[in-house]
């Protein structure tokens, strides 16, 4: 037998399972929220583009608008996400940049730490905050000792408590590229911009930052895309309608009651949404890439 | 060189104190919730001494004697074992496949292959979800909600870690020893069988300690796939107990979890350590042997 077809062979059933398990899923997605609803509130798919019914789809981009049905829902995602994404910079640059920059006996050690809370299940991860957070937890009672006399329900729908779980859960997932990408660049680079003049400063603006934006939108992009289908993050520790986000109406739609179509068409509003981000992404680290180093 | 480069920042003191402080965040909390397994009180928020009462004490609340929580940890084991049994050979023939796959349709089925590692998760939980409920075709009118639809949806994402860590290796090896193999006249399976498997073992093995965690630590696709309460794994189980009046117990089976991925990934990361340098060093030995004999 031809050797080239013999790795192929190879790859077919891989490649099979994921037709099978995770192309034509996307279709079925697709045809349900195209699709009808029975008089049992059961939805029934459109399988042919020719039957599709826009209706449910219809409703999920003009609820997801400003004004509409889902507005407050959108809008608390892109708030949230955008405001643990600040978090996760604000955190985790200093962070890639000090283990890429200056650790050197302690890098080994640094990097297990690093990757420990990323094979720490999420869920325990959460479970920890949920207990600290209590109104009798440590978080509160070290606010009563330095002086906050009724301190706040960090449980019970408190957007910052939220915001400060997303970007804990997902950081790990944001430092780890970061510092692969701070890591590869060539130290010579920078010390030629301090022998031309610039400042510590200057040279972190002009070269460093640059240089590492690639990996900082990786990073970025790894921590929104799963951000945007979170929901259990927001049961666990908020609850609350107030700060429902897209994944919760998701879930909601889904699994809690008969609007399947609904919940289907929303899911394909958030990969629009987030389609737009991607391309944004790819056209910035083009862009990158051509221009000036 | 000429030497070490000069620290034009100084001493970074700032971030050294945010770097360490960011790495106790990021662990204490997690610590903390396993300390409280050990706590004598009924709370999961007030210390209140040591005792192991609900780990394996008390007769019907413990880790030990709670079914549904002893069920749950079972449940998470079986799915983690039929994960690593399907979704390693399959992945591991898939990067095989794949590296080796030159010119019409390589691009494609990358792509195909890095589908699931960019597709949110709960957009492919969703979409199976449908699959199984709504298609009245076969094969997917074969599997019902329940054990068959979580190890399936379950492999679906395993599949492009294992294709990424078995690839890296295929990459290390190089092409010379299956090439070698072939010119000795070996068919594509042996030389396959013969030169290639076992330098891909270590590889192999690591990936099947890293499904064996993913599994264990999922979530959503398993929460989805569920059917009723004897489907329930220990992160679905976290998250329908978490709010509410759950004993310490709930926090043993967490931490128990928590041992199993980290053990099965620290596992996973040294024997692909060991492996490789047990491996590295005959062939270095041999080739100063050679250039002894040379010189």
């Amino acid at each position: 037998m031809d050797a080239r077809w013999y790795w192929r062979a190879l790859a077919l059933p891989g490649l099979g399972w994921l037709c099978l398990f995770a192309v034509v899923p996307v279709y079925v997605l697709v045809a349900v929220a195209m699709g009808r609803i029975d008089e049992l509130f059961q939805p029934v798919p459109a399988w042919l583009p020719g039957t599709w019914n826009a209706g449910f789809l219809n409703k999920a981009l003009s609820g997801a608008l400003p004004g509409g049905e889902y507005w407050s829902t959108v809008r608390n995602t892109l708030v949230y996400v955008a405001a643990a994404l600040a978090l996760c910079v604000a955190v985790g640059y200093p962070v890639a940049y000090y283990l890429a920059r200056h650790v050197r006996r302690t890098k080994a050690l640094l990097l297990v730490l690093l990757v420990l809370p990323f094979w720490v299940s999420y869920l325990m991860r959460m479970l920890a905050w949920v207990g600290l957070l209590s109104t009798d937890g440590y978080v509160n009672r070290l606010l009563q000792a330095v002086g906050v006399a009724r301190p706040p329900d960090w449980l019970g729908g408190h957007p910052l408590s939220l915001i400060a779980a997303l970007a804990y859960g997902y950081l790990p997932f944001f430092i780890l590229p970061l510092y692969a990408g701070l890591d590869r660049i060539d130290r010579r680079v920078l010390d030629a911009a301090r022998d031309l003049g610039a400042s510590p400063r200057g040279a972190f603006l002009r070269v460093t930052l640059p240089l590492s934006a690639p990996a900082l939108l990786g990073g970025g992009a790894l921590v929104v895309l799963p951000m945007f289908g979170d929901f259990y993050t927001n049961d666990l520790i908020s609850g609350s309608p107030r700060t429902t986000m897209l994944g919760n109406q998701v879930n909601l739609f889904i699994l809690g009651g008969p609007q399947k179509n609904l919940g289907a068409a929303l899911v394909i509003v958030m990969m629009v949404i987030l389609l737009i981000g991607m391309a944004a992404y790819v056209y910035a680290s083009t862009r990158q890439r051509g221009g000036p180093a | 060189m000429t030497g070490r480069p000069r620290n034009p920042w100084g001493r970074p003191r700032v971030l050294a104190a945010v770097t360490w402080l960011y790495v106790a965040w990021s662990l204490v909390p997690v610590a903390v919730a396993m300390l409280f397994s050990f706590n004598d009180g009924r709370s999961r928020s007030v210390w209140q001494g040591f005792s192991t009462r609900w780990w394996w004490g008390d007769p019907s609340l413990s880790l030990l004697h709670n079914a549904d929580y002893t069920h749950a940890l079972t449940h998470s084991l079986t799915l983690a074992l039929l994960d690593m049994a399907i979704a390693t050979p399959l992945g591991v023939a898939l990067a095989l496949g794949l590296a080796r796959w030159r010119g019409r349709g390589s691009r494609a089925a990358n792509l195909l292959m890095l589908f699931p590692l960019v597709t949110p998760e709960l957009v492919m939980a969703v979409s199976l979800l449908l699959l199984f409920t709504q298609v009245a075709v076969v094969p997917f009118a074969l599997v019902e909600l329940g054990i068959g639809a979580q190890v399936i949806g379950q492999v679906t994402f395993s599949l492009p870690y294992v294709v990424v860590v078995v690839r890296g290796r295929l990459l290390s090896i190089g092409g010379e020893y299956e090439e070698a193999a072939r010119d000795l006249g070996a068919s594509p399976a042996q030389a396959l069988r013969l030169a290639l498997l076992p330098l891909l073992s270590p590889a192999v093995v690591a990936s099947a300690l890293l499904v064996f965690a993913l599994s264990m630590d999922d979530f959503v696709v398993t929460q989805y796939m569920a059917s009723d309460q004897s489907t329930t794994s220990i992160p679905m189980l976290l998250y329908g107990s978490a709010r509410g009046s759950a004993t310490p117990a709930l926090n043993a089976l967490a931490s128990v979890m928590v041992v199993l991925t980290l053990a099965s990934t620290g596992l996973a990361f040294t024997t692909y350590r060991l492996a490789l340098r047990r491996m590295r060093e005959p062939s270095q030995a041999a080739l100063r042997e050679l250039m002894a004999r040379e010189a």
